[in-house]
């Protein structure tokens, strides 16, 4: 018996790894194929972005092929220059404020309206299913129509936001060639095309709260905030902190509609990060090595929010 | 208690983590929910009165609530409905920033869309693209997500890592090097560029979404076939799998309404006519020196009309195959 015991402790770490593999081999080819794809697609680039970020390569001195020329490549190694570039520019810190200014603000609205238009949907009421389709519609039209809509909708001269103020007897607004104005209309197109999605979700999170929890806080006579408050926040946590993450990382990487809308104008002002280092690799003299470095930062602050989320849900004992 | 601090890249937990043990979502908890900088605003929701007493609502009440329904409805319906008028009117009227809703009608800008244009190609461009994008990225996620459903492995949390964060890449970062590597292979104006660009984010996110529906397959199924003498690729292959099947449609069918809307690489990497997607091609009507709004209006109703009815039809299993995960957790 202790012979035993003292034989399979020897035999420990060899076994070990090989009921490791034995128990998990399998697990571990189902993820094969999206590891594998997710290394070579995305790690390799992203290993090359890396470097690009520490280079000063732009389009001038990027090797390429003209016909049956081969022009090498002349770019050289800066370090982190570009780096420091970025985060002591007033461009940077600009750029930066305008993007968590229309992160928060569209999120906060998308999950306040979209909150709001749940509980209402959530009612027993006639024609609810009416209502829900025509809220959800935002949703349906793909995002790049939509910035198109909206750009035809606000225009200066003939659209037809403009014209009704004037037949009301306003002055028409420069909604896309003012630059506090553009702001207004950027974040109105996104709220309006990102509400359905949070509106819906909710819905589902207000539909999976038992319905016993709400009786029983009337039966002891809990006012309707103390329910709002007490049962429903904490019953729809499992998906409004799903979606809040996930609309904030959306809001804050939304290319299309500032691209669409105002292509991050006038004067740059609703540029946000995304759309900012986009230009620089695809306008003028190609940027590669500003913008590689302008993706990287980008990508930080998102792993860090990312970070401090799960974080946060961790210790409220949710998620993994 | 915290686990280790989850650095970017946390390392693969020597144990299988355990089960997550499920808090009962107590009154006391507080419901503020750490959210960094959004905080969710309950403050801007209506007074959420009565929310279940459905006997005590008076007839102004009731008025209320459907007049701020209505409101709301038009609000969203309003952009497309004017839309589709816009799409109907003469170039002239247009251009005249009329407030009348029908005003000579005429389907000239729907003709000249598919007759002078290349809208039929770049449809059929963008239809390619996104049907190769959304079989390729199910086919090679779908064992994935079962697999973190069902198993805790050594690595397990560095793949949920990976799947999250690689959803979070902004365009920027990888568009640079893909459009060089692209380059390098000559593959800038052709299919496979945007395909391999668009698997980048639908593989990841497609697992992700397919785990959220693999988690609501009862794991009895799963434990009946492993009595039946299944290995776990039998399980999955012929028990779960056929369960899931809409799942997989929902993970497709995302990925493909994804590739369809996308902007950044099909503006970068697409550089012939023919070889633009719609979100290229549309934004052809509307240049920097002339605007053919009725252009731009008919053929953005061409491609809404489809999208959203086919939309409608879906969205409820889109909303749950988004959040399926969390409800689950």
């Amino acid at each position: 018996m202790t012979a035993d015991v003292v034989a399979t402790r020897r035999a420990a770490p060899r076994s070990g790894a090989r009921r490791l593999l034995s128990r998990h081999w399998y697990a571990w080819a189902m993820t094969a194929p999206v590891v594998i794809v997710t290394l070579v697609l995305v790690g390799y680039p992203l290993a090359r972005g890396v470097y690009l970020s520490l280079t000063d390569a732009t389009e001038a001195n990027m090797g390429r092929t003209i016909g049956m020329n081969v022009i090498p490549s002349t770019y050289e190694f800066v370090g982190l220059k570009n780096y420091a570039a970025i985060l002591t520019s007033p461009e940077f810190l600009g750029r930066l404020a305008w993007t968590i200014v229309w992160t928060v603000v569209c999120v906060a609205l998308h999950v306040g309206i979209g909150l709001g238009l749940a509980l209402l949907l959530n009612r027993p009421l006639r024609l609810r299913s009416l209502y829900r389709m025509l809220l959800v519609l935002p949703w349906a039209v793909p995002a790049f129509v939509s910035a198109f809509i909206w750009r035809y909708l606000l225009n200066g001269e003939f659209g037809v936001v403009n014209a009704m103020l004037r037949a009301a007897g306003f002055a028409g607004i420069a909604w896309l060639d003012d630059p506090f104005w553009a702001k207004v209309s950027v974040i109105a197109c996104n709220v309006w095309l990102g509400v359905p999605f949070m509106m819906l979700a909710l819905l589902g999170g207000l539909q999976a709260i038992p319905r016993e929890l709400y009786e029983a806080a009337e039966v002891d006579g809990a006012s309707p905030w103390q329910r709002f408050r007490h049962i429903t926040l904490p019953g729809l946590r499992p998906v409004s902190s799903t979606v809040v993450l996930l609309g904030t990382i959306w809001t804050f990487n939304q290319f299309p509609v500032i691209f669409l809308l105002t292509r991050g104008g006038p004067g740059g002002s609703t540029e946000i990060l995304v759309t900012y280092a986009y230009r620089q690799a695809f306008e003028g003299i190609r940027n590669y090595s500003g913008s590689a470095a302008w993706g990287l930062v980008i990508l930080a602050l998102l792993v860090v929010l990312a970070t401090v989320y799960k974080r946060a849900l961790r210790r409220q004992g949710e998620a993994w | 208690m915290s686990p280790a601090a989850p650095a970017p890249a946390p390392e693969p937990s020597p144990v299988p983590s355990p089960e997550p043990s499920p808090v009962p979502a107590t009154a006391s908890a507080a419901p503020a929910s750490a959210a960094p900088a959004p905080a969710p605003a309950p403050a801007q929701a209506p007074a959420p009165a009565g929310a279940w007493s459905r006997d005590r609502r008076t007839p102004a009440r009731s008025a209320a609530l459907h007049l701020t329904l209505i409101a709301a409805s038009i609000v969203s319906v309003f952009p497309v409905a004017w839309l589709v008028l816009t799409s109907l009117k003469p170039r002239s009227v247009i251009e005249t920033a009329s407030v009348a809703p029908v005003d000579h009608p005429t389907l000239a800008n729907y003709a000249q869309v598919l007759g002078e244009t290349r809208f039929l190609t770049w449809a059929a461009n963008s239809v390619i693209v996104s049907l190769i994008t959304a079989a390729l990225g199910v086919l090679l996620s779908a064992t994935t997500g079962y697999a973190v459903s069902r198993f805790r492995f050594p690595g397990f949390r560095s793949v949920m890592w990976m799947l999250l964060i690689t959803q979070m890449f902004p365009v920027a970062i990888l568009i640079v090097p893909i459009y060089n590597l692209m380059a390098g292979l000559g593959l800038i104006n052709q299919f496979p560029s945007l395909v391999v660009a668009y698997l980048t984010s639908t593989v990841p996110f497609c697992a992700w979404m397919m785990k959220g529906y693999f988690d609501t397959v009862p794991v009895s199924i799963d434990e009946a076939g492993r009595v039946d003498g299944l290995t776990p690729f039998g399980t999955f292959w012929r028990l779960i799998l056929p369960l899931a099947k809409p799942g997989l449609a929902v993970a497709a069918f995302y990925s493909f309404l994804t590739a369809w809307a996308e902007v950044a690489y099909a503006t970068a990497f697409m550089t012939g006519d023919d070889k633009y997607t719609l979100a290229v091609g549309l934004s052809q009507f509307v240049g920097q020196h002339k605007a053919e709004w009725g252009l731009l209006t008919a053929a953005s109703v061409l491609i809404a009309i489809p999208a959203a009815a086919v939309f409608l039809l879906v969205q409820r299993h889109l909303v749950t195959g988004l959040t399926a995960g969390a409800t689950k957790a």
